[in-house]
């Protein structure tokens, strides 16, 4: 089956809308947000329409409808990463944002003699180009125990700098959190090195997988890491839906983080026990739908096949490079070819600010990020203030690369001529 | 074309060529104040001779309209009193919440009501009040600092 965007495009029902008074939509804002196809809607919708129930209580026939849905989606989703324990290691959150703020609270929650446990002389390591939601959790869990929060730099080559892997990675260091691909510049950061010197010393891994479980794909045994985070609404699926996988055994030895009905065990007035895994990481009623239409999105994206996808974004990636190489004053800020990164294009332009890019963009119907997309420290160390990011989906095709460069030299001439 | 009414000719010109950029040595107060979600900033110095703004200068990066709107404003509270100052604050953050239905008051605020073309487009709203927050801040600073406050 040969790859056709523009007959993915037909399953989105925003795209048979226009913007800008009756310009067609260009949208190349996927690092943000990826657009759901009708499946998704649909299965969200239905479960509404037809089995809406609280999961795991009910002695009634929509409760077992629900979480048959609910935990369905678990099967999804554990089939989807090749998770190597099964459904039982997926956790639903509300976010890749809480997933990875569950594991810096929930690691600050573990006393003395869990493995867990942090506290003054251990160390913590990301990178130079984490998301702020991988870098802060960890930077308060470092100013609440007094750990050290230490990280790999990036080169000028966008890559990360592992040439002092040993002394970034130390033998006290108890957590590496880092991003499987940088959501500015698009790099995919080489793991089997880091994975290897973590487990040497006895860290553990953690991967902020937001930018490549949607665009590749992935197997958590080939990647060796212990703890994964992504978003379900990159992937296609509905917003307010986030994963969590982790091996069971750490799973088993983590302490909860939030507490409440579903998570719990036994409860007397004084004391109570949890649950097993993954509902001792699901206090409250969850974000059932939700998790329904994450199901569905990546059962979407299994039907086409991740590699199919991969193949065609690096691709596609590829023809948007050259024609930004050949744009006058224009600096791709990041990986200058398809090698190891992603759809992920962020670009400065001499003499413009971002931000106006962006604004004349819009008006052409291109829809961009701009601003520091959320790695405020990468920007600084890139010594760039603000950059555009266009990112690639699988409904984009060369038209959409052709309508953002014509639009970028529209920009250039619009500014220029004052 | 809409994209006109943000980027006004006096706007880019503004933009291109900042008025009262570049700090003063000394200042009654010194304030820095960052857009959150772009990464604008600005550094704004205030002197206050008692009441009399006498001086405002300003160093900082962002995109056209942060810029040129706090290059605007220093042209225009220059030389004002501290309560000259806030009447036009207030009439310029009150054009900036219009969304495009008040074309401003040219008697107070003079080339800044190029910027009603801005209040159309809320993603910028925030951009052209950079400064105009800064000053806010900046003038209860140096009044504080002027007491003896500090």
């Amino acid at each position: 089956m040969s790859f056709s965007a523009a007959q993915i495009r037909k399953d989105f029902p925003i795209f048979e809308r226009t913007v800008c008074e009756g310009k067609r939509l260009v949208y190349l804002d996927n690092g943000a947000t990826s657009q759901k196809p009708l499946s998704v809607i649909e299965s969200e919708s239905d479960f509404y329409r037809l089995h809406n129930a609280a999961v795991h209580r009910g002695a009634h026939q929509l409760a077992e409808e629900a979480t048959d849905a609910y935990e369905g989606a678990r099967e999804i989703v554990a089939a989807f990463l090749g998770a190597p324990g099964g459904a039982d290691e997926i956790i639903f959150t509300k976010s890749a944002t809480e997933s990875l703020n569950l594991l810096a609270y929930a690691m600050g929650n573990a006393p003395v003699g869990n493995r867990f446990a942090v506290g003054a002389g251990d160390r913590i390591v990301v990178t130079e180009m984490e998301h702020h939601a991988n870098l802060i959790p960890w930077q308060q869990l470092t100013a609440r125990t007094g750990a050290e929060l230490a990280w790999f730099k990036v080169t000028a080559e966008s890559r990360l700098d592992l040439s002092t892997i040993n002394d970034v990675i130390t033998a006290n260091t108890k957590i590496v959190s880092v991003t499987h691909q940088s959501n500015v510049l698009g790099t995919i950061n080489p793991l089997a090195a880091i994975v290897a010197r973590a487990h040497e010393v006895g860290a553990v891994v953690i991967l902020d997988a937001c930018q490549s479980v949607p665009h590749m794909s992935i197997d958590i045994k080939a990647l060796g890491v212990d703890f994964l985070a992504f978003s379900g609404h990159k992937a296609l699926g509905p917003t307010g839906i986030g994963v969590l996988w982790g091996h069971m055994d750490l799973l088993n030895e983590l302490p909860p983080f939030l507490f409440g009905g579903s998570m719990i065990e036994n409860v007397t007035m004084t004391t109570a026990t949890w649950a097993p895994v993954p509902q001792k990481f699901e206090a409250g009623v969850p974000n059932m739908a939700q998790a329904v239409g994450l199901g569905a999105a990546l059962n979407y994206l299994t039907n086409l096949g991740m590699d199919n996808v991969h193949a065609y974004e690096v691709a596609l990636t590829g023809y948007l490079l050259e024609k930004m190489h050949a744009v006058p004053d224009l600096r791709i800020v990041g990986p200058a070819n398809t090698q190891s990164r992603g759809g992920t294009l962020s670009f400065t332009i001499k003499g413009i600010h971002p931000h106006d890019i962006g604004q004349y963009l819009d008006s052409q119907g291109v829809a961009v990020r701009t601003g520091h997309h959320c790695a405020w420290p990468l920007a600084r160390a890139l010594s760039i203030p603000a950059s555009t990011r266009a990112s690639l989906y699988l409904y984009n095709d060369e038209s959409d690369c052709d309508a953002l460069v014509d639009a970028i030299l529209g920009a250039q001439k619009y500014f220029g001529r004052f | 074309m809409e994209l006109d009414s943000l980027y006004q000719e006096v706007i880019l010109d503004h933009y291109k060529h900042p008025q009262h950029k570049g700090l003063s040595p000394t200042f009654s107060a010194q304030v820095t104040h960052v857009n959150t979600s772009c990464g604008d900033e600005i550094i704004l110095n205030i002197n206050l001779d008692n009441e009399l703004i006498s001086e405002l200068t300003w160093e900082g990066q962002g995109c056209s309209i942060s810029q040129a709107s706090v290059s605007m404003m220093t042209d225009l509270l220059t030389g004002k009193t501290l309560k000259q100052a806030a009447v036009i604050v207030k009439s310029f953050s009150e054009l900036m919440a219009s969304k495009g239905t008040s074309a401003g008051d040219p008697l107070v605020l003079e080339d800044a009501v190029v910027f009603a073309g801005v209040s159309k487009f809320p993603g910028r709203v925030k951009c052209s009040l950079l400064g105009w927050m800064a000053f806010k801040d900046a003038a209860i600073q140096a009044q504080a600092n002027n007491r003896g406050e500090r």
